[in-house]
């Protein structure tokens, strides 16, 4: 029925604009859950001015008598400061103030209240290389530039550390005076049940080893930031974030100031896939200058600066242990991370967690351990992107269970389709599954990719040559000689939104203010960040649909610290179903507010009213019908001025033991892939002809969005897999441009065929899961798979080069292990485990408590 | 130092004055108040910030407008006809090929030249033009999709 509502729908909304609201002569059906806005592939509210260069991102804003910032980056990976002397930069003419950290209140600060290790500007010590230590305010750009070379800065330099080892190699050297053990920022160990037991009951039993190399955001956007400190001494900040809260409570502590002086506004996000989400020197020394020079200041950051900032995907050492009956069934698993967090802590504590918890959410595992261990390096600091800590163990766990199947001789699709995870139940390490669509989306895909046609079995590697009717290459030619043909799948599970927020509160994570106008349009006032995801979108589609409106006489005001209800940021896949649902809950009092008045005037019972088309009547009565805007008038003469807030925060579920807190989320979303390619054995290229995914959105509030949150998701995965690596040499970032960091263009990129797979789950708004960050993760396993099912070489690290596939066709021809991939894992002590009961299977609790839902 | 120049942009002519190291992109933005040109790495890497130049896709962080007087020069803020957005806009705007929009403007302005030149593209001939652009958002889908229909609409409109 659904799908039904919105292919037909979607015809009519492309092809009629606007065409469905203000004529209101034919009377709505009775049937509730037709929906008018949901399911329809509108273009997103902000379309418009996206297409016309209207957006006014941050670095597009300028001020009156505004001044522009640079910041002074360290040239060394690793060096106490000796001395900063800022005369022969204050003396150039056109410089209006120079700051270095001494200028600043003496106080670290960091995202998590746990790794309070962060400077704005460096005060004794630099980290890594593009560590701040100065800052300029000049008449211009290339003043302020200028200005910084001008700054005398002594160096003592101390050794770098520069990858896990070396830093654990060298605890006398000091990254940081905090953390588990020198160098180690974070070493945690959960058990849940006897992973012992599980191996000695399997059939067969598996260790591998796998590396995945971080790579970074690289949003097309530079990070910008304009501050103004006013003659009220009041303090503006608009800047390119992803979490203007967060920036706002920490930049009261950063600067000693009062919060409630400081308002900070999320500008149009110019992509920020996770790398937006730190408060950042920019912007602290963007306000400081402007306190002191009494005038607006901008701070851009260069392209090269954006690969310093990084906070990026980590890099991670894996070692995995999974037990596996002749079947194909899990009996348990046993996980070590090992996480290269660079120079500060960042997200790192929750990125660590994150690399264990989620992977017992996707398949039935019954027994589970977990260790992990994020290290400090003279490196920038890795952090949250796309996917947060979960694409490294995935690509760990989906290759080995390929590997697995082939030992089994199973097909690694019906396999895993086999030991899906059962809906409704808990998982061993006490993460609640609501509704799952894997099984589904597998079928799909498999269904969609011809696998069952494509996929000849485990004997025969690298058969699949002859070229696919249904896929040709690009140009159209037939396949080469060297070219050999692979197909591979993997599956992977996402939250829908983290459980606990980063500072631990009991208010709400997300919400939204509703406001009626007599005009009959709806203000909707939210926190949320508008990321380029369509956030501002689905707060307008939400109350439109509940209050019959068409989403265009919704005005979306948001990320707005002054002006909005919180939202925590646009991070973990939270904001459609958490703003959502405030969105849903403050709409629903404002139609609650307004059909008593149209009740009196109809004379008729409030339950019979329906909100339509921008009236509000009874069905069999529909000529009488109120137009919306004169049922405002009459709801604000019986009530006032109408104004109502929605509030939302997750279910209490977190688990009852030490890191129970990183894992939980209101829902899972699940996808599947299988991807297509072509490796030729001469040169080592891989070519990508076609990538399938199925994806369990719940509900697809606007198909056209999720589409494309998906595409885009898998466009990531196809760069992870294939070429995108931040790497450094003696300390310095070995490609920090867009050319040699590379990233995949249109031809680079196969075709993207998207199945969405609704699951209407009970606590999504109507039943919405996430889809801007599950699908990348099992892209690259996928990528992996096919690679091997092309030429029989296992690569178990990313990226996946052309020298890796040679590597790998050499081994092979002197007839050693096809494989290539890391041969060791540190030398390292985990924590004595948490030992907590795994409660694998038990039914999800029959009702979720939801703060602040009656 | 600066020197005076006629640039002509969107069809209106603009009496400036700039230093000659200037680049288009920095005059653009910073002189003209044109800010739909956007700049991703201002090395000419990326291809965000590519208007047009006698109907050529230029990389306005590598071009100087002292060498660009008598030019036509466009820019995103040029291709809507008053009220009326370009059909390659429009296209964008209904298939969601913009999400956070930051490399929309040269993508639209690359994806004008090419069609210009080529009415009824193929698939293969869209990716070839915009290979010099990037977008991290999209996955190109939705942009290709844009393209065709666009193309395809302008066609059935000429």
């Amino acid at each position: 029925m659904n799908d039904e509502t919105r292919d037909s729908s979607a015809g009519s909304a492309r092809a009629t604009e606007g065409g469905r609201f203000g004529r209101g002569a034919e009377p709505p059906s009775e049937d509730k859950h037709q929906f008018t806005v949901i399911g329809q592939p509108l273009p997103k509210v902000d379309a418009w001015a996206k297409v016309t260069g209207e957006t006014r991102y941050a670095d597009d804003l300028v001020l009156p008598r505004m001044a522009y910032g640079k910041l002074l980056r360290s040239p060394h990976p690793h060096a106490r400061i000796v001395g900063i002397d800022t005369t022969r930069a204050q003396a150039l003419p056109g410089v209006y103030a120079v700051i270095a950290g001494r200028d600043l209140p003496p106080v670290k600060f960091g995202i998590l209240p746990v790794s309070q290790d962060e400077e704005a500007l460096c005060r004794d010590k630099v980290r890594m290389v593009g560590d701040a230590v100065a800052a300029v305010a000049a008449v211009d750009e290339e003043t302020a530039e200028r200005a910084t070379e001008l700054i005398d800065v002594v160096y003592e330099p101390l050794p770098a550390l520069m990858s896990i080892e070396e830093s654990l190699a060298r605890p006398e050297v000091r990254i940081h005076e905090y953390g588990d053990g020198p160098n180690v920022h974070k070493n945690v160990s959960l058990q849940f049940g006897d992973v012992e037991a599980a191996f000695a009951e399997a059939d067969l039993v598996r260790e591998d080893v796998f590396f995945f190399e971080g790579n970074t955001h690289l949003p097309m956007e530079q990070h910008a930031a304009v501050a103004h400190f006013a003659a009220d001494s009041k303090l503006t900040l608009w800047s390119s974030t992803q979490t203007p809260h967060y920036v706002h409570r920490l930049l009261a502590k950063i600067l000693d100031m009062p919060a409630a002086h400081i308002r900070v506004i999320a500008a149009p996000v110019g992509g920020g896939f996770g790398g937006k989400l730190d408060p950042f020197a920019h912007e602290i020394a963007a306000c400081k200058l402007s306190q002191l020079t009494g005038r607006p200041v901008k701070i851009t950051l260069t392209r090269e600066e954006v690969f310093y900032v990084h906070r990026g995907r980590h890099p991670v050492l894996m070692w995995i242990k999974t037990g596996f009956t002749r079947d194909g069934d899990i009996t348990g698993c046993h996980l070590k991370t090992w996480l290269d967090g660079g120079a500060y802590g960042s997200y790192g504590v929750a990125s660590v967690f994150y690399t264990g918890v989620v992977n017992p959410v996707t398949y039935r595992m019954p027994v589970y351990k977990f260790e992990g261990a994020r290290v400090f390096t003279n490196k920038p600091p890795c952090g949250p992107k796309r996917g947060h800590g979960t694409p490294q163990p995935r690509f760990a766990l989906e290759c080995q269970i390929d590997k697995a199947a082939e030992q089994l001789g199973l097909d690694p699709a019906a396999m895993r389709r086999r030991i899906v995870a059962d809906p409704f139940t808990k998982t061993a390490n006490h993460l609640t599954i609501t509704t799952i669509g894997l099984k589904e989306c597998i079928d799909r895909v498999v269904e969609a990719s011809g696998w069952g046609r494509k996929w000849r079995g485990w004997s025969s590697e690298g058969a699949s040559t002859a070229p696919s009717e249904t896929s040709p290459r690009l140009d159209g030619a037939g396949e080469a000689g060297a070219r050999k043909r692979g197909i591979g799948i993997a599956c992977s599970a996402y939250l829908t939104g983290a459980g606990t927020a980063v500072y631990w509160n009991s208010m709400p994570h997300s919400g939204v203010i509703v406001r009626a106008d007599r005009g009959g349009g709806v203000a909707v006032l939210c926190g949320a960040t508008d990321i380029g995801q369509g956030s501002d979108s689905i707060l307008a589609y939400l109350p439109a649909e509940i209050l019959g409106l068409d989403p265009r006489d919704v005005h979306v005001h948001a990320a707005d610290t002054s002006l909005t209800p919180v939202d925590l940021g646009s991070y973990s896949s939270r904001v459609t179903l958490m703003c959502g649902m405030a969105a849903i809950q403050a709409a629903e009092r404002l139609k609650a507010a307004i059909a008593p008045a149209v009740a009196v005037k109809l004379g008729v019972e409030t339950d019979r009213l329906v909100f339509r088309d921008r009236r509000v009547g009874v069905s069999d009565d529909w000529d009488k019908a109120v137009p919306f805007p004169q049922a405002v008038e009459l709801a604000e003469s019986m009530h006032g001025v109408l104004a109502f807030a929605g509030s939302y925060a997750p279910p209490k579920r977190a688990g009852k033991y030490r890191g129970g807190g990183v894992g939980p989320s209101p829902c899972y979303s699940y996808s599947a892939c299988v991807v297509e390619l072509s490796v030729d054995e001469e040169t080592g290229e891989i070519e990508l002809h076609d990538v399938w995914i199925g994806h369990d959105i719940g509900r697809a509030l606007n198909p056209l969005l999720v589409e494309g949150q998906v595409e885009g998701s898998v466009y990531m995965g196809i760069g992870e897999a294939l070429m995108e690596g931040q790497v450094f040499r003696k300390g310095l970032h070995k490609q920090p441009s867009m050319l040699e960091y590379k990233s995949p263009t249109t031809l680079e990129t196969p075709e993207i065929h998207t199945i969405l797979v609704e699951t209407d789950d009970p606590e999504g708004p109507f039943g919405a899961k996430e889809a801007g960050q599950g699908p990348l993760l099992p892209v690259i396993p996928a990528i992996a798979n096919a690679i091997y099912d092309a030429i029989g070489v296992r690569i178990d690290e990313v990226p996946i080069g052309p020298e890796k596939v040679l590597k790998g066709l050499e081994l092979k021809r002197q007839g050693k292990p096809a494989r290539v991939g890391p041969e060791r894992i540190p030398i390292f002590r985990f924590k004595e485990p948490v030992l907590v009961e795994s409660v694998f299977g038990q039914p999800a609790d029959p009702v979720a408590h939801r703060p602040f839902q009656p | 130092m600066k020197t005076r120049l006629i640039l002509t942009v969107n069809g209106e002519a603009y009496d400036v004055l700039v230093s000659v190291h200037k680049t288009l992109l920095e005059v653009l933005r910073e002189d003209l108040g044109l800010t739909g040109t956007k700049h991703g790495c201002e090395l000419g890497e990326c291809g965000t910030c590519t208007v047009l130049v006698d109907g050529e896709p230029v990389l306005s962080c590598l071009a100087l407008p002292v060498e660009l007087p008598g030019r036509a020069i466009t820019t995103v803020e040029g291709l809507a006809r008053g009220g009326t957005l370009h059909p390659l806009q429009q296209a964008f705007a209904e298939l969601g090929a913009a999400q956070c929009g930051y490399c929309t403007p040269g993508i639209l302005l690359t994806a004008q030249a090419l069609l210009e030149e080529v009415p009824t593209p193929t698939r293969t001939e869209i990716k070839e033009a915009l290979a010099g652009n990037l977008c991290r958002c999209t996955g190109y889908t939705k942009i290709l999709d844009a393209v065709e229909l666009a193309a395809l609409r302008m066609g059935v409109g000429s």
